[in-house]
């Protein structure tokens, strides 16, 4: 049988733009919105501060799903497992940090020292809180399924994440319920180019930073982040090299649900608003930007983050919040279709 | 004692229990009121074992994790919605569209198609539907399809949600959004001219429940018997080795979400009609994972396993929880309602299951080995991924 032969150098266009579309792609699948909204803004009010204040917000929701999105990848990495529960823990973590501020008297009255000294007293105990949890998901849970097809872990994952909400259910009741706006969130520090950033913002991203150089020195530097590589790399070879494989994995939790207890403090400032649903919410948009930053690898949990936030605010500010979670979804099986490795990952087994 | 085991175990015992059930099964309305709770929850138990068997294709036989099941539920709810409610009133004129429905019916503007020819239109629209969601997931393994199976679940929720934004043009929108569409038409039998009527009587619903499932059942076991089934389970054993056996894996796998979607939607019509209201905040994800549970309990891949999973859930859900124990923790002095917390007793039962007893209650034979020899040649499961 003869194939209908078609002319070379028509072939090699067709080749060249799948190649491109396959590098490139999703980077022009995301730019859609900002670029549309870009020009929409320039040609109905001649500037793009509007646009501007939905990056400024975008970033800082960002950071927020960064550093959920690292606990994905962590665990991911080391494992090979969706922590379904993840966004869960985020939840438990933010809810603690409210009730831990009640409890030492914080309130809007509160003195500037008292209120930074008393929110790092909150952040240590909502990220231990998380943690600990996390792990103990980790030894109930996952860990007696090690060896169960993989269908399992994440089966129980989807049962503590329910557990986990219904929890939140009997912590604070099943409605929306609003916190005290301790720093003020709202008031604008300075402006940049017109566009405002508040209080909220410098505190998302004054947390996330520092801590997201932190966990990734540590896993770079330290004997411990090395045991993790090594585990995450080849857990049979590890255990051999006299890495005791089970400690680090419980390693990777804690580090995992210290972010989220982080993420779970900066949310309720940020949002004042808490709801036993949130967790289930933040964990599917922190999940797909894990997976578009390419999961497993942590530089990308960071940037995939920032980018679901844009697109995130983008989208609430003008195509309206209900029809958010359809465009994070869409993109989310673009991405998983099209781009399983994610903009910065590599390609796994999982992916095909 | 060890004889009446044996002869349980036996195919003629198997034959006999069977048998029992389905008689008890039939004759159960009449030891009830024909409006009694135990009704609706029979009802309710019929449903959701059809949603489980559906599921139980995709996830038992062909060992696809579907956890955005509940968009089948959906849709099948939908096609009772637009074609057997005023819901598209104008469509058709003034009279409407109406085909084989009562005379009561026969006025209202809108369109009305008989429940049965809805049936197969909604199975139909679901398989279709069933198989779109399954592309993507095609060159995907493991967590990653069922990741996208989610997505999708959550996307048709939320567009049922907002349908009411979404226009069709002439004044029609997709949806009716936070309110329901109801009322919707009940069955209808045009040759003996009887409606059902879900406000007098359960009955007739309770039997055509029983109907639908034993014609599910009998999809289920034919499949299962089948070359397509013994593909599903070639696919869920090991993929690459199916594959190389000449088994089309982008077939085989479009038809398990299609067979499966068919079910769900044949469920999600069945309880749409029932409840004569297709409310959008129902399609919940939650509900997804509650068939799941279903299936998981029973043990996957194992039919009556399932049906007997499905059934004991159904009944905690629908009778247990908010009848018997609701009021639980107020007799402890505790200040909530247990029907608060049903989704926190699954998500407990799951952990549990797999825990314990990932085989499930009643598990297919061929799985159980595979789970035995599964924990004997260790490590495999955990490394895979990484290699």
């Amino acid at each position: 049988m003869n194939a209908p032969t078609v002319p070379t150098s028509q072939r090699a266009a067709v080749v060249a733009l799948r190649s491109f579309l396959g590098r490139y792609g999703l980077i022009l699948a995301l730019l859609v919105l900002p670029v549309v909204y870009g020009i929409q803004d320039l040609s109905n009010e001649g500037d793009l501060t509007r646009l501007g204040a939905n990056l400024v917000d975008g970033l800082s929701n960002g950071s927020i799903w960064a550093l959920i999105a690292l606990g994905y990848t962590l665990v991911y990495g080391i494992i090979a497992l969706i922590n379904f529960a993840h966004g869960d823990v985020f939840m438990i973590g933010s809810f603690a940090a409210a009730g831990f501020w009640a409890a030492i008297g914080l309130t809007l009255s509160s003195g500037t020292a008292a209120l930074v000294f008393g929110l790092l007293a909150t952040l240590i105990v909502a990220t231990l809180a998380s943690a600990v949890l996390n792990v103990m998901i980790e030894r109930v849970a996952y860990r007696p399924l090690r060896n169960a097809p993989k269908l399992a872990p994440l089966i129980t994952a989807v049962g503590f994440s329910f557990i986990l909400q219904n929890v939140g259910i009997l912590w604070r009741g099943g409605g929306q319920q609003g916190v005290d706006d301790l720093i003020d969130q709202n008031s604008v520090v300075f402006e940049l180019a017109g566009v405002a950033v508040t209080r909220g913002d410098l505190l998302a991203v004054g947390v996330t930073v520092p801590l997201v150089i932190l966990v990734t020195t540590f896993i770079a530097r330290s004997r411990l982040g090395k045991a993790m590589r090594a585990t995450a790399q080849d857990p049979e070879a590890a255990r051999l090299m006299g890495i005791n494989v089970d400690n680090t994995i419980s390693l990777t939790f804690l580090l995992g649900g210290l972010l989220a207890g982080a993420a779970g403090l900066v949310y309720a400032l940020y949002q004042t608003n808490l709801w036993y649903f949130q967790g289930f919410r933040a964990g599917l948009i922190a999940f797909t930007a894990a997976v578009m930053g390419g999961i497993g690898n942590l530089r990308g949990a960071v940037l995939g983050g920032l980018i679901i936030g844009c697109i995130e605010q983008i989208s609430d500010n003008r195509i309206g919040g209900q029809w958010t979670p359809v465009i994070i979804f869409g993109y989310l099986i673009l991405i998983m279709t099209f781009r399983p490795q994610g903009l910065l990952g590599e390609q796994t087994r999982e992916a095909g | 004692m060890t004889a009446v085991v044996q002869f349980a175990r036996s195919k003629s015992g198997q034959r006999a229990i069977i048998a029992t059930v389905a008689v008890l099964a039939i004759l159960y309305p009449f030891a009830f009121d024909p409006l009694a709770t135990p009704m609706n929850t029979a009802i309710y138990v019929v449903a959701y074992v059809m949603m489980a068997l559906g599921l139980n294709i995709v996830v038992g036989f062909a060992g696809l994790l579907d956890i955005g099941y509940v968009a089948f539920y959906a849709l099948g709810a939908y096609a009772v919605g637009w074609l057997a409610s005023d819901h598209f009133t104008g469509v058709g004129g003034e009279t409407g569209i109406h085909v084989l429905v009562s005379d009561l019916i026969a006025s209202s503007p809108g369109i009305h198609l008989n429940f049965f020819l809805v049936l197969v239109i909604a199975m139909i629209i679901a398989a279709v539907l069933g198989a779109v969601i399954g592309l993507p997931t095609l060159r995907l393994r493991g967590d990653y399809i069922a990741i996208v199976t989610l997505a999708f679940g959550e996307i048709i929720g939320r567009i049922a949600l907002n349908g009411d934004e979404i226009s069709l043009g002439g004044g029609h929108t997709l949806t009716a959004g936070q309110q329901a569409i109801a009322p919707v038409d009940q069955p209808f039998l045009p040759g003996v001219n009887y409606e059902f009527d879900s406000a007098f009587n359960l009955r007739p619903y309770y039997w055509l429940g029983l109907v639908l499932l034993t014609f599910t059942l009998f999809v289920n076991f034919r499949l299962r018997d089948s070359r397509l089934g013994r593909a599903w389970i070639a696919l869920r054993e090991d993929e690459v080795a199916a594959a190389s056996m000449g088994v089309p894996l982008v077939r085989t796998k479009l038809l398990a979400y299609a067979a499966g979607a068919a079910l769900g939607g044949i469920a999600g019509a069945f309880l749409g009609s029932y409840t004569t209201a297709i409310s959008s905040n129902q399609f919940e994800f939650s509900f997804s994972i509650f068939v799941l549970a279903m299936v998981i309990l029973g043990g996957l891949g194992s039919i009556w396993g399932v049906v007997a999973g499905a059934a004991l859930l159904a009944t905690i859900d629908r009778y247990i929880i908010p009848e018997v124990l609701d009021d639980l923790p107020s007799k402890f002095g505790l200040d909530f309602r247990l029907t608060q917390l049903s989704f926190g007793i699954f998500g407990f039962l799951l952990v549990l299951i797999m825990v314990l007893r990932p085989e499930g209650l009643f598990p297919e034979r061929r799985r159980k080995i595979e789970l035995t020899e599964g924990a004997g040649a260790a490590d495999d499961s955990l490394y895979e991924a990484r290699s």
